[in-house]
């Protein structure tokens, strides 16, 4: 079965700004999961492929600015269609936060609902990103 | 502060986070933080109540501080508070929080759910969709046994709104992932089906993903998706890129939904109805064709999203691999992206063009780009891409251009990364292996490995290439010469001193002729590198001494000399020691005929056909030669390259293997030749490593993190495979996986054994918790005692642990002990149920018995309950050889001239338990015609002699009836070990001791090399 096993974002010092877990994990082993990513992704440059090996699994990811968007897929799962769910993203975000930035995350961490909206249970829930933000500027008119 | 200018922002929680963000030291944010928690606490257990903002704003505070890795011990009743609220934003607080913070605390679960269930009861979408996602992330068997048969009517609901649909099928799947047995099927899912049809593009992406998870298992339930999926694909490709709106992207119409039905028509084969299959061979004929249109856009989102959809769709036809037309369009389109600049296309398409080298409709097309895949191997920056070029370059093998392949890999090898190194040496041993032509060139191939790349040429690639010259005479004098060469190297590696020992004390007379190699010049040659050696090389170089003395007794005196040495003699280290003082012994006092005898040539292996490439074979047909089984996925598993054609027997020479006890006879007869094509004729010597990645968990899930099961599993599948190899032999590798490996060296005497178990940690992460433990299910406990002994509880990446057991039979049994080990590895608990190999026949006794006292004692044994037979068809050849040796491994004498027929094996010997004694007697007769053995065995209990060592126990049966004999059980298991005794996965020769282990004489039979 194919899913997402996880989502993050991280900055270049390894400080996660979001994360997703769609499968259970202890606490110990997300702190050692978000330090191996931060680990084989930074090391990688330009020239290097979007994908990494990841232990029986594979992290695809992409570097914008200062802020490294991963997502930990099986083997066989297809790559770019990830890498652009990951773009997608990253478009839904900067429009929802006009030009985001990394300090968006930080101040309104508590809006990864933003997430669930495109990515839910570990799987695509909805790329049209017409539907995402008027969903998001509707609960944003919500008290 | 850009958060604040946003019209909900919580003013206190921008503040504190700036705050923390200011702090200069650890100790700073710390401070601040208690000063937070005291404040919150006051707050929440102030006398006046809080208003829902403030609740909020607290609890999101808090949410913050445990976030940054604090501990929250309260707030979660305030968080429960807020999902009652009717405000959205502080019910969206209210499930962050819990979705994060969950804890087992019944009391609040019982509230939790009782909040969801409102919502999902509320006719308010956005409420519901808050209650779906908290189940979705949240994900627990609560939920499951809650909600799960809630949500599918929600899903089909009528008067569901689409974003509550798209929520509740994947908050379904998740449940369904979590704990499929919670979720009923039923009516709901033809209607989940139907979604596909769903006007709403989101719907649909949303279904299909749960319904490709409910087909995967119940694929005759959901047989009507593919040509709904068919048809909805089609109106997608065909599509304009603008027809579809809010789901284009970048000119791509759909592209995620198009990967997810593709993927879907994976679970399926092709379409029986010719209609849909016609359409869906459009579609993928469409998808093939765009890919050559010019691009609509410069981006490179518009060419991944575009991509995407190629991709999955070269995956769905290699999946079919049934349309040679498409198999090669996709083929060369691939090829196309070789030489693009993008290095993800690159990398790619390495990747997809490994699958479709396996096909035979478009293996030939894969080997045209040979040419760009080693240039790519030569020059890609990416090691992962490099990586994927190994693996294409292993996959389009074949014998046309096994040479070119081979020797590009080998140069590779000089300047290779180290990751990836150990992966190339085995590949490059297998390709050798598999396609050799003529074995000089697979020697050559094999030294030059070493060479280049010795600390990664494993034990399974060098012990392999001296099977292959012990079992073919045409290139031991070549092998000779060219070791000899090859350790006239100033510095060579230590496997090559190894490579060398072996063959220069079996083949070394081959070359003795040419005065630059004489005996005294070889043995000075090893024997200069004999000091900077380690303790098991050395070992085996006394081996090769010993085997000199036999080969040329002109350097009898000279090696005895080294042997008599202190350094020898007194090693610290036993094995050397005993190696030393043993061999020193063996060739003063026997005599020039038998330590020709002993010390004779090693017999020919036996063939094994890798199960995996059989396995393979009969999927795909012949053509599948180039290996699907790349071992990228693991470098470190060495089971998954067979790489080897089935193999007749191989053995060239009749080698009448040496016999100090006269236990074996005539050589076995010269096997008909092999059918042509060299490659054949070798055997695989990766079929060794036990099963094929057996995994430790089920499911992929389990397979990265398990939670170990409380109590002990049962034993995994191939445990009885495993334990069928070690029934004739006491020393092997009892399991393997990627992350561990268990070794097994034991000995028996009488009623008692001992055995050793290795644990090899083969990550390179310590394990945590490790224990193994013994258990005797039924009855065993009071037939067999087994005392172990306790292990250290972490074992380190790489590191091995020797658990010893003492075992004690105490009367027959009939199931063998299991062996449970448990360990944590990075977090995540792992458990595993072996059989322990301790089987009835280890505390068998062989007996010698003259012909008449064994008729007689045959035919006093006529009472039914005293007699087993079984016919059984011979699953190999019937070698003589082979025979002899499985029944010696198996614990019997054999007799020899006791049968009249000199076909039929006879033999004897007695059971040792610690309760009574067990003579048993035993023929075979094999029919060569009708490829079937029968086999007889007759026993009968006895009383104990004492604790002496055991007369010819036969001899002295008598029959005492009243005292109730146990062969009844025996009865049971005897046939099942007869046949045992002759399953193919044996191996004898070469394995160690046989019999007790008590003499200087007895490990004598076959030397132990390696």
């Amino acid at each position: 079965m194919v899913w997402i096993r996880f989502i993050l974002i991280q900055n270049r010092a390894g400080k996660t700004r979001l994360a997703k877990w769609y499968m259970q994990f202890d606490d110990d082993e997300k702190q050692k999961l978000i330090e191996e990513v931060h680990a084989v992704v930074t090391v990688r440059d330009a020239k290097h492929t979007n994908f990494v090996e990841f232990r029986n699994f594979k992290i695809i990811y992409r570097r914008y600015a200062g802020l490294y968007f991963c997502i930990c897929v099986d083997v066989n799962d297809n790559n770019l269609a990830y890498l652009e769910a990951i773009h997608n993203f990253v478009e839904v975000l900067n429009e929802y936060f006009h030009n985001v930035c990394e300090l968006d995350l930080v101040f309104n961490f508590y809006k990864v609902t933003v997430v669930d909206e495109m990515f839910l249970a570990g799987e695509i829930r909805e790329t049209s990103q017409t539907k995402v933000l008027k969903q998001l500027l509707m609960l944003q008119s919500l008290e | 502060m850009p958060a604040v200018s946003k019209g909900d922002g919580m003013r206190g929680l921008a503040v504190f986070i700036s705050d923390i963000r200011n702090c200069k030291s650890k100790e700073a944010e710390i401070k601040r933080i208690n000063k937070e928690l005291a404040n919150i606490r006051s707050k929440f257990k102030g006398d006046k109540a809080l208003d829902g903002y403030s609740k909020k704003k607290y609890v999101c505070k808090l949410l913050f501080i445990f976030l940054l890795g604090h501990d929250i011990d309260f707030g979660h009743m305030e968080a429960v508070n807020l999902l009652s609220s009717n405000k959205y934003t502080e019910k969206q607080i209210g499930y962050l929080f819990i979705s994060v913070l969950v804890n087992s605390n019944s009391e609040l679960i019982r509230l939790i759910n009782n909040a969801i269930k409102n919502d999902l009861a509320s006719r308010n979408p956005t409420f519901m969709c808050l209650a779906l996602h908290c189940i979705a992330n949240v994900g627990s068997r609560e939920m499951g046994e809650a909600f799960a048969a809630d949500i599918p009517r929600i899903l089909v609901a009528g008067d569901s709104m689409d974003s509550v649909k798209q929520s509740a099928a994947l908050c379904l799947l998740r449940l369904y992932k979590a704990s499929p047995d919670l979720v009923p099927m039923g009516e709901w899912t033809a209607r989940v089906v139907h979604l596909l049809n769903d006007q709403h593009m989101g719907v649909v992406t949303a279904a299909v993903s749960l319904i490709t998870c409910l087909c995967k298992k119940n694929p005759d339930d959901f047989k009507t998706c593919v040509s709904l999926a068919v048809s909805r694909l089609s109106r997608i490709v065909s599509s304009a890129s603008t027809d579809l709106q809010d789901y284009t992207y970048y000119f791509v119409p759909a592209p995620w939904l198009s990967v997810k039905l593709l993927r879907l028509l994976q679970c399926y084969p092709p379409p029986e109805d010719a209609a849909v299959k016609g359409r869906l061979v459009e579609c993928l004929e469409t998808v093939l064709n765009k890919a050559q249109e010019p691009p609509k856009s410069k981006k490179v989102q518009h060419s991944n999203a575009k991509n995407a959809i190629l991709f999955e769709t070269i995956s769905l036809i290699i999946h079919y691999d049934s349309e040679p037309n498409l198999l090669v369009r996709a083929c060369n389109q691939l090829g196309q992206f070789l030489q693009h600049r993008e290095t993800n296309l690159r990398y790619l398409a390495l990747e997809s063009m490994c699958t479709l080298a396996s096909s035979e409709f478009s293996h030939e097309a894969v080997k045209t780009h040979i040419d760009t895949v080693i240039n790519a191997l030569k020059t890609e920056r990416d090691v992962s891409v490099r990586q994927r070029a190994a693996d294409l370059l292993y996959a389009m093998c074949d014998r046309s251009n096994a040479k070119q392949i081979v020797s590009e890999m080998l140069r590779y090898l000089e300047t290779a990364d180290y990751a990836i190194r150990e992966e190339i040496v085995l590949k490059v041993a297998i390709l050798a292996e598999k396609y050799a032509v003529d074995y000089s060139w697979y020697v050559d191939t094999i030294l030059n490995l070493i060479r280049i790349a010795g600390d990664y040429v494993s034990e399974e690639v060098w012990y392999r290439v001296l099977q292959i010259v012990t079992n073919r005479d045409d290139v031991q004098g070549y092998a000779a010469k060219t070791v000899f060469e090859a350790l006239q190297a100033p510095a060579c590696h230590e496997n090559m001193v190894k490579v060398g020992g072996y063959i220069l004390g079996e083949f070394g007379n081959l070359i003795a002729g040419d005065p630059r190699s004489s005996p005294p010049v070889q043995f000075s040659l090893l024997h200069s590198k004999f000091h900077l050696c380690s303790v098991a090389t050395r070992a085996l170089l006394l081996s090769t001494y010993i085997k000199f003395i036999n080969l040329f007794p002109e350097t009898k005196a000279t090696i005895q000399g080294v042997l008599r040495a202190g350094s020898q003699l007194r090693n610290a280290d036993v094995e050397l020691q005993q190696r030393a003082v043993e061999y020193l012994t063996l060739s003063s006092v026997a005599s020039t005929d038998v330590l020709a005898t002993v010390l004779e040539e090693m017999p020919p292996f036996p063939e094994r056909e890798s199960s995996i490439l059989a396995k393979l074979k009969r999927k795909k047909g012949p053509g599948a030669g180039s290996a699907l089984d790349d071992s990228r996925r693991d470098p470190s598993s060495h089971d998954i390259n067979g790489g080897v054609e089935p193999t007749p027997s191989t053995v060239s020479t009749p080698s009448p293997s040496a016999d100090l006890l006269g236990l074996r006879a005539a050589p076995p007869p010269a096997a008909p030749p092999a059918p042509s094509g060299a490659g054949n004729l070798l055997v695989d010597v990766f079929s060794d490593s036990p099963a094929a990645q057996p995994g430790l968990g089920p499911s992929p899930e389990e397979a990265f993190l398990s939670p170990g099961p409380e109590d002990i599993g049962p034993p995994i599948p191939e445990a009885d495979e495993l334990l069928n190899k070690f029934v004739c032999r006491n020393n092997g590798v009892l399991f393997e996986n990627q992350l561990l490996q268990i070794g097994v060296k034991s000995e028996f005497r009488q009623n008692l054994g001992r055995m050793y178990l290795f644990y090899g940690n083969k990550t390179s992460v310590q394990f945590q918790n490790f224990s193994p433990t013994v258990v005797h299910p039924g009855d065993l406990q009071t037939q067999l005692a087994v005392q172990t002994k306790r292990v250290a509880s972490q074992v380190d990446g790489g590191a091995q642990v020797q658990q010893v057991l003492n075992i004690e039979c105490l009367r027959d049994f009939l199931t063998p002990p299991l062996l449970s080990v448990r360990f944590r590895y990075g977090g995540a608990p792992q458990s595993l149920t072996l059989k322990l190999p301790v089987t009835i026949n280890k505390f068998f006794q062989p007996t010698e018995m003259a012909a008449q006292d064994f008729f007689q004692r045959w035919k006093q044994l006529s009472l039914p309950q005293q007699e087993a037979q079984k016919i059984f068809k011979a699953n190999h050849p019937m070698d003589a050889e082979v025979t002899k040796a499985k029944l010696l491994g198996f614990g019997s004498a054999l007799l020899d001239n006791v049968d009249p027929n000199p076909e039929n094996f006879v033999g004897a010997g007695i059971i040792q338990t610690k309760a009574l004694q067990v003579g048993c007697l035993l023929r075979l007769e094999p029919n060569a015609q009708a490829q079937v053995q029968w086999s007889e065995e007759r026993g009968e209990g006895m009383q104990s002699v004492g604790g002496q060592a055991p007369q010819p126990v036969c001899g002295t049966l008598s029959r005492q009836q009243q005292q109730q004999p146990p062969w009844p059980q025996l009865q049971r298991h005897q046939p099942p070990s007869c046949a045992w005794l002759l399953s193919p996965q044996h191996q004898v020769a070469g394995s160690g001791y046989l019999g007790p282990v008590d003499g200087l004489f007895c490990f004598l039979l076959w030397l132990p090399w390696l």
